[in-house]
């Protein structure tokens, strides 16, 4: 599996740290926590997830297919954070 | 028919024509007291055990593909219950010793070989982890070993002792874990069930769960509804997708597993070792193949074959424990769907929904609890109450902070 690295270009996945799950937010009280910290959706599927570029320290958000690891739409997830 | 060493001698002058299938076919009917979804190991136990131990009426197993399609019949095979944490420790002997009683129970030769599993340790510290965790066994009346150098080159004397950078330091070694025929344990447990009259039902998926007033009364199928008292989810890796039929998520990923065979060889290795110093394990199979195998993937992953990476971290540990294997071609590979769950072990709990019992989170480890889940898993559903040895294994203990986490690495399932 590569994956494309929006600095570096398409990349093996070696070269990357997952990261898990991109979906999830912080909730702002307490007793949401333990939902954020355990639960998981866990599609079959799309799945939106981070991966750490580990040369360029980018992290990036990415739309994988967890049945057939096809590639959607890969975004810096920085800019997605700030963006939203 | 029983299996015994009468039956083998009628088939014998009969021209092998007396024997029956080992279990029927039927087609399911309107309606079962129990239902159980997932004919794994983990459900065909749960079903024979069920049927043997309590008194609740008729029994199916659903099973969208065929009986040991799954991870039973994918794993590499390894039993053991070297286990650290209370919680694990007494589930996991209790497992051990079902196995160490199931072929007379289930009437089937599964090829349970207590052949020793050892754990190799390269460093002080990890060393000073297997004196604890070899204690906290004996403590709870488990068999554990440490054996210095010298006694682990006594032992396995063929890997490499003079690896500079891996040094063999010791390891604990658990006579009594070993290797069992994991088909063997699917067709076993399935045959035992029917012969108690469950009904095993194969190539019929589970779609959705029908609840009404939050009390399951049901699952549609591809061969239509079927009504139950009660639902015992058994789903492996599938199990999210099961749970969201109920409007649930589960502290659970699914990650893909390998596993490697080589060519068929002469005896090598008569036990189970794993490398300490990097992903790497193995054993010899009856028909010489060496199976061996490492760490999941680490991405979420339904699909059951892995990537490249992981080959060559699985052929490069193999390689730096033990260079002899550099000539021996590599056979076969394969992946299976892992239930992670969030602290790397298992869940045996009753669902928020009436009447929904859920058997899940078993990791890359299930296979050597298959005895001791389906026994206590079957104990649930009968009673309602857990059984006492897996009353830790809760769906509520995320929630509560009570976590099982043997390997202290906290809510990254690619990391257990
Ligand atoms: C490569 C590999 C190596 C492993 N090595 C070991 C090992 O050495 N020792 C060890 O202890 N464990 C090992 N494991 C883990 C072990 O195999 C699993 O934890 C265990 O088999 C899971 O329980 P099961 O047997 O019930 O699973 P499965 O056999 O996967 O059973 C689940 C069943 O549910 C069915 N199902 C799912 N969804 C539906 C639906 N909607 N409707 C109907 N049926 C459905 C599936 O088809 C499947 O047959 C390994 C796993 C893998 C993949
Ligand atoms: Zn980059």
């Amino acid at each position: 599996m590569r994956l494309p690295c929006p600095y570096c270009g398409e990349r093996d996945s070696r070269e990357f740290t997952y990261r898990g799950d991109a979906t999830l937010t912080r909730p702002a009280v307490e007793s949401e926590m333990a939902d954020y910290v355990y639960q998981r959706d866990n599609p079959l599927g799309w799945h939106k997830e981070y991966w750490l570029h580990t040369v360029c320290r980018t992290w990036l958000a990415v739309e994988r297919d967890t049945r057939t690891h096809a590639l959607g739409p890969v975004s810096i997830a920085r800019c997605e954070r700030v963006g939203s | 028919m029983r299996y015994s060493l009468a039956s083998v001698l009628l088939n014998a002058v009969s021209g092998q024509s007396r024997w029956s299938p080992a279990w029927r076919s039927p087609e399911p009917a309107a309606h079962y007291d129990v239902v159980i979804v997932g004919g794994g190991g983990h459900g065909l136990a749960t079903a024979h055990y069920l049927a043997k131990h309590h008194n609740v009426g008729r029994i199916a197993v659903l099973e969208k593909g065929y009986v040991g399609s799954g991870n039973v019949g994918r794993n590499t095979t390894i039993i053991r219950s070297n286990y650290l944490l209370p919680g694990n420790t007494a589930f996991y002997e209790l497992s051990l010793k079902l196995w160490e009683g199931l072929e007379q129970d289930i009437n089937f030769n599964a090829m349970v070989s207590q052949r020793g599993v050892l754990n190799l340790c390269h460093t002080d510290g990890q060393r000073d982890a297997y004196v604890r965790r070899g204690n906290a066994m004996r403590l709870n009346g488990v068999d554990a070993e440490l054996l210095d150098a010298d006694q682990v080159r006594a032992f396995v004397p063929f890997f490499n002792f003079d690896n500079a950078r891996f040094p063999i330091k010791g390891g604990l070694l658990q006579k009594r874990g070993g290797t069992v025929r994991h088909d063997a344990v699917a067709w076993g447990y399935a045959r035992a069930a029917d012969r108690r009259g469950v009904d095993i039902i194969q190539h019929c998926e589970v779609t959705g769960l029908r609840i009404d007033k939050g009390v399951v009364t049901g699952v549609e199928t591809t061969k239509g509804f079927i009504g139950a008292g009660k639902v015992a989810l058994a789903g492996a890796g599938h199990s999210s997708r099961l749970a969201a039929m109920a409007g649930m998520r589960l502290p659970i990923e699914s990650h893909v597993l390998q596993a490697f065979v080589s060519e068929a060889l002469k005896p090598m290795i008569d036990t189970v070792v794993t490398f300490g110093a990097g992903h790497f394990y193995v054993s010899q199979s009856d028909k010489g193949g060496l199976v061996f195998g490492g760490d999941i993937d680490g991405y979420n992953s339904y699909a059951q074959r892995g990537n490249l990476p992981v080959v060559e971290d699985v052929m490069e540990s193999a390689m730096a424990l033990w260079p002899a294997l550099g000539r021996v071609r590599l056979l076969r590979s394969w992946g299976g769907v892992m239930d992670m769950s969030m602290d790397g072990s298992p869940i045996i709990d009753k669902m928020p929904v009436d009447n929904l019992y859920l058997n899940a989170g078993w990791c890359y480890g299930g296979f050597k609890a298959t005895p001791g889940s389906g026994f206590c898993f079957a104990h649930l559903i009968a009673t309602d109450q857990p059984h006492a040895v897996a009353d830790r294994l809760r769906l509520d203990r995320f929630a509560h902070g009570a976590l099982i986490d043997e390997k202290g690495v906290g809510a990254q399932p690619n990391l257990h």
